[in-house]
């Protein structure tokens, strides 16, 4: 039997709809019985477009939400329901990457002490002298130079601040990570760098991951499973070179075909059967 | 094929007098009438800015250093002010990036269209209004009429986008510049807001600059393609040409470094940092060279 690190059930969650005038408060269910499995060392690649409630799913796995029903199973212990003080020691072994490491590191921070608050915070740090020794070889871990301790945010690329954003997440040596859109705002000539610098970090620390992203071509690059998300739902999920070539559900079908690969394929927009639908808002329809 | 469009060695540069860039350093290429062509680069290429300087929608602080422009014959750069202004809009159009920010937030979508119809063609409002429900059925948007009614904040972002689509084909231009209009859309709103393009140019045969850092989206809208880093043209041609047997190692470097769904991920090549570097510095070196021949 396969090593399950992460292994959701039934997971769902809802958000609280206001009242309106003539509406009575409602909820509003954006993750549905999802069932996923991740076994320890491998990556689970979560595709969906807006609205498939891919973030909120990512939210919950490491626990910045509580899920409305269901469970989350991580290494055998079930924390869906564990309050703040019981997931701190869980904490340390389950990070997560955000897609704006612009928004996401602090602008007023030197490198060197953003690295290294989620050790101070963990009590294991042992004074000035380890806090930029540590920071350098996190650094050095995501292929940055051990200058770059004394850098602010805005004195580095898009690409740099992505590399200290996964630094940061490693900094606790976790052994799970979501990754949340994380090369969605890079150029092609920045993304593939950090795409493959994630595989080999992932290879080389045996990281089990979820990576969320809207773009499948990406999924295919680091991902061992995929699984595809609509309107809160799994509508396929299984391993990426069988989905890829023979994708089951329409859905998982339709995304595939509109991915413009970078060939000349006359024929491309004359299928005119996807315009017919206009994509309205709910409370406009 | 008639030129529609002629850029020419164009040379931008942005920010105060002693603290400029260039973001244009001698930038050339044609569109001819109907033809969809493809300018394809990353942040930085001077791409939108291309863009811009050919709709006259420069920034403030950005001047025009060198360079031709010329629209069916007529030259841009000269052009008084009011008679540029007659054009935009009317014969070269532009369809957005950003459908959120583009459409007056707290006017009825039916009123943003029928002025333009009735600014540029001098219809009257209820000829500008049926005529801006046969452009809504145009680009596929069901119950045109209603959706005249309503306010941008009460339509989805796709549909949004139709919106500026009809507006852009409004007055039957002959250039539409697209500047990024699918980036901020899923896979399949894309493909559908593609084929609303593709259709409406066909249909009022305009040619479109199609501004882009997707090589995927040239592929499947573009007959040809311009290539452009640091403000500089580095390889152009027809776009299966340029995609199969691709001559500049930057074009080369970006095919190979985007992920492909169809490709195990054994075969992405990220692009070679000394690449893009020597790419910055012949652009710098090439600024020093004209810094020295203006003194």
């Amino acid at each position: 039997m396969t090593d399950i690190l992460l292994r959701t059930g039934n997971l769902s969650f809802a958000y609280p709809e206001r009242a309106g005038l003539f509406r009575r408060p409602s909820l509003r269910e954006v993750v549905k019985r999802v069932d996923l499995a991740v076994p320890r060392g491998s990556v689970l690649g979560l595709v969906g477009e807006s609205g498939s409630g891919k973030t909120t799913f990512g939210r919950l796995l490491v626990r910045l939400l509580q899920p409305t029903s269901g469970g989350i199973q991580f290494d055998g212990v079930e924390i869906g329901r564990l309050g703040e003080a019981e997931m701190r020691p869980l904490r340390a072994r389950i990070q997560m990457i955000f897609q704006d490491p612009q928004s996401s590191l602090n602008p007023r921070l030197r490198l060197g002490v953003t690295l290294t608050r989620p050790l101070q915070v963990y009590g294991r740090l042992k004074g000035r002298r380890d806090r930029r020794d540590r920071a350098a070889a996190l650094l050095d871990l995501v292929g940055l130079p051990a200058g770059f301790v004394d850098r602010y945010p805005h004195e580095l690329s898009g690409g740099q601040r992505q590399r200290a954003g996964i630094a940061r997440a490693l900094a606790l040596q976790p052994d799970f990570i979501v990754a949340d859109e994380i090369v969605s705002g890079l150029d092609v000539s920045t993304q593939a760098h950090i795409l493959l610098l994630l595989k080999d970090l992932q290879k080389r620390l045996g990281l089990t991951m979820v990576f969320i992203s809207h773009d499948l071509s990406v999924i295919r690059v680091l991902c061992n499973d995929v699984a595809i998300l609509q309107h809160g739902e799994v509508v396929e999920t299984g391993p990426v070179a069988r989905i890829f070539a023979s994708p089951q559900h329409p859905y998982a079908h339709e995304l595939l075909a509109a991915i413009p690969l970078p060939d000349v394929e006359p024929g491309w927009l004359d299928d005119t059967t996807a315009i017919a639908i206009p994509h309205q808002q709910g409370s406009a329809a | 094929m008639t030129a529609v469009l002629t850029v020419h060695d164009l040379r931008v540069a942005i920010g105060h007098r002693g603290d400029q860039t260039n973001v244009l350093r001698g930038a050339s290429l044609e569109v001819g009438a109907g033809e969809v062509r493809g300018l394809v680069g990353e942040s930085g290429a001077g791409k939108s800015m291309l863009g811009r300087a050919v709709l006259g929608l420069l920034p403030a602080n950005a001047v025009i250093a060198a360079g031709i422009m010329q629209f069916e014959g007529r030259d841009l750069v000269a052009m008084p002010e009011p008679e540029r202004r007659s054009l935009l809009g009317r014969r070269i159009a532009l369809i957005p990036q950003d459908p959120m920010t583009s459409l007056n937030p707290v006017k009825r979508v039916g009123a943003q269209i029928a002025n333009l119809l009735r600014h540029h063609l001098a219809l009257s409002k209820r000829d500008a209004l049926e005529r801006a429900a046969e452009l809504l059925a145009e680009v596929a948007i069901r119950e045109p009429r209603r959706v005249l009614e309503l306010y941008p904040h009460e339509i989805s972002g796709g549909m949004r986008q139709r919106v500026l689509i009809a507006m852009a084909f409004a007055c039957d231009p002959s250039l539409v510049i697209a500047d990024e209009p699918t980036t901020a859309l899923d896979v399949t709103v894309q493909r559908q807001v593609l084929q609303l393009v593709e259709r409406l140019r066909q249909r009022h045969g305009a040619a479109i600059l199609f501004v882009t850092h997707d090589l995927g989206v040239v592929a499947k809208i573009c007959r040809t393609v311009t290539v452009l880093h640091a403000g500089r043209v580095l390889e152009e041609g027809e776009t299966a040409d340029v995609l199969a047997r691709p001559r500049h190692p930057y074009t080369r470097a970006l095919l190979a470094a985007t992920p492909r769904a169809d490709r195990p991920a054994e075969t992405l090549r990220p692009v070679p940092p000394a690449l893009i570097e020597n790419l910055w510095s012949e652009a710098h070196r090439l600024d020093r060279q004209l810094a020295m021949a203006a003194l």
